[in-house]
């Protein structure tokens, strides 16, 4: 097969290569260069300052609490979302009532239930950012009129527009829509693990709480823990972006007094509303630091030696 | 990833009404310990997967509900039902609010670039799958690489890149860079579907005096098109939704795809106080998804998870 070998590999990598190269691997490299520059992005002409956004930043309140949120998101939401959808996906698989001859079984329903669970995963996060800053409306929203009709108008949270609570909500809408994903993940994961482990450790005695903990989490390890990665990239990248940026508007984005800033979108005003694309680009790799930190600590917290069967 | 349901239930019938009844006819016999605990783990289990599935579809159902409203409607009893149906929120929604313009954008920007992805894709992933040549892990990196990054970071520049070339604010533009971000996955997952592959069929295409790039149309590309159908799934609904890239790259209001329009729409009626027109709106971005995954549910799990399960 050597006949045009290389006039083919090089006729096949040439178009995706350069796209790739040009939109993505190019603007990366200028990324870490604009840093270390006075670059405004407005006029083309710039000059080397070293390290002096990187001072800037480290002295930038804003930024800290950037950083803040998006170390909030990053450890919170993989957590609350992952351990929720395990907890769900067990329900799914090992709640049935017992049936002639397994040991456990799923629930009656439980493919209906991973339908309905899955849904927010396809719908496009503006949409339900959009639904719930109307759910989070402190005057006539669904939140608080339920709260209402239940006999509780007393409490009226203003939601979004209370910097106590904007972060909250916020991740509570992560959440809603990511939790089906790893239901469903998980799911298919645990459907993997034969019946008779569990079979065997109900007879000798152990009640099905203990199973989850010996038989379940331990087969399912690398599921769960590429599950915790994804959710976390996905907690400090452009889902953030967007929940934030569309449901806390406030007077400058971010929620009031910025609230619920995060680094993706701190980067996205400091380039593109503050003119100021040197210092975004700083931020920017400050996030790239965050993110490769976090995927190398839950790789390194979760080695275990993996289990065949 | 194929085997996602559980055995016993193959049937998507909907339990809700009776799991308050079901332990007392499954528990009536035989008050084993053992068998008491599977019961109330029963129930427990019911309960919490209930209340779950209703907290997913009552946003949905209360935005549908609304959409039907009138806007006094809306402010002063949310919970209710409407009057009547308010057709006129759609229609209001799909021309005067330029929804019409929005999906239409979105079908081209979508539709190129879903073609551009799957072909460049498979044609790389396709060489670093099967082909030894010096480089070739590099370029697999170099490629997956891009998965784990945040895009963010390399959009100050890619600004200015695209308008130095005068695609900023262009379809074709935005169909480029759609593109390029989703070869990443695109690659990984077709390198990882190609190797599985069997080598002998495109050997004998190839010893039968095919040329390689006739092989792979011809033979390769039809024998991978489960993992073609996988991946077309993800990056359709990932380019169908996607918000960050044309926020930054595209922000010509002729131009704007869906995503941006349903952002705009809620400034906009947000605005003149228009908020069924903006529900109207909503629905109408969300029914066609929620359609498509209706139908193709068993192929759009499977499309998502797939890359995650390994």
């Amino acid at each position: 097969m050597q006949h045009g070998k290389y006039r083919f590999i090089v006729g096949f990598l040439a178009v995706p290569l350069a796209l790739y190269a040009l939109f993505v691997i190019w603007p990366f490299v200028q990324s870490i260069y604009y840093s270390l520059t006075d670059w405004t992005g407005l006029s083309p002409e710039f000059g080397f300052v070293g390290l002096a956004n990187y001072t800037r930043m480290l002295d930038d309140e804003i930024f800290w609490k950037s950083l803040q949120h998006s170390l909030t998101f990053a450890v919170v939401l993989p957590l609350v979302t992952v351990g929720f959808a395990l907890f769900l996906a067990f329900m799914l698989n090992v709640g049935g009532r017992r049936r002639k001859g397994a040991a456990v079984t799923g629930v009656r329903g439980s493919s209906f239930y991973k339908i309905v669970y899955f849904f927010p995963q396809v719908l496009s996060i503006v949409i339900v950012a959009l639904l719930f800053q109307f759910a989070y409306n402190p005057n006539s929203g669904a939140i608080n009129s339920v709260l209402k009709l239940v006999g509780l108008g007393s409490i009226q949270p203003d939601w979004l527009g209370d910097p106590n609570l904007a972060l909250i909500c916020v991740m509570v809408v992560l959440v809603w829509s990511t939790v089906g994903f790893f239901v469903v993940l998980f799911s298919a994961g645990m459907a993997s693990i034969p019946r008779d482990f569990y079979e065997a450790a109900l007879l000798d005695g152990a009640s099905r709480f203990t199973t989850f903990f010996k038989i379940t989490l331990p087969l399912l390890w690398d599921t769960v823990q590429s599950g915790w990665i994804y959710m976390g990239i996905l907690a400090l990248g452009a889902e953030s972006f967007a929940v934030v940026q569309i449901m806390t508007v406030g007077p400058n984005g971010g929620g009031p007094d910025y609230s619920t800033i995060v680094m993706p979108l701190y980067v996205y005003q400091k380039a593109f509303r503050d003119g100021q694309a040197a210092y975004a680009t700083t931020i920017g790799v400050a996030l790239l630091l965050v993110t490769l930190a976090f995927a190398a600590v839950v790789m390194k917290l979760g080695r275990r030696e993996r289990l065949e069967f | 990833m194929k085997t996602t349901d559980t055995p016993p239930t193959g049937d998507a019938t909907i339990p809700a009404p009776r799991e308050g009844r079901d332990p007392v006819i499954g528990g009536t016999a035989a008050p084993v310990k053992e068998k008491r605990e599977g019961t109330v783990l029963n129930v427990f289990s019911h309960g919490v997967l209930i209340i779950w599935a209703i907290m997913v579809v009552m946003p949905l159902l209360w935005a549908v509900m609304t959409s039907f409203k009138t806007d006094r409607a809306i402010f002063t009893s949310p919970w209710s039902l409407p009057d009547a149906l308010h057709f006129e929120n759609w229609s209001r929604a799909w021309t005067q609010a330029h929804m019409s313009e929005y999906f239409l954008n979105t079908i081209v920007v979508v539709g190129g670039s879903l073609v551009g992805t799957l072909l460049f894709g498979s044609m790389a992933a396709y060489v670093l799958a099967r082909f030894e040549f010096p480089g070739n892990r590099f370029l697999y990196f170099l490629f997956i690489g891009g998965m784990s990054f945040p895009i963010i970071l390399a959009l100050v520049p890619l600004f200015y890149v695209m308008q130095n070339m005068a695609l900023l604010n262009t379809l074709h533009g935005l169909i480029l860079v759609y593109i390029a971000y989703s070869l990443p996955f695109t690659v990984f997952f077709l390198t990882a579907f190609f190797r599985t592959l069997p080598t002998s069929v495109a050997e004998a295409a190839f010893i039968d005096g095919a040329s390689h790039t006739r092989t792979f149309f011809q033979v390769m590309l039809p024998m991978a098109k489960p993992g073609l159908i996988s991946v077309g799934i993800f990056n359709f609904l990932g380019q169908w939704n996607q918000y960050l890239l044309p926020t930054v790259l595209n922000t010509n209001p002729e131009n704007k795809v869906l995503s941006q329009g349903l952002v705009q729409l809620a400034v906009s009626q947000g605005y003149k106080g228009d908020w069924s027109g903006l529900f109207a709106g909503l629905v109408m971005a969300m029914l066609p998804v929620l359609a498509a995954y209706i139908v193709f549910q068993r192929q759009v799990v499977a499309g998502l998870t797939a890359g995650a399960v390994k």
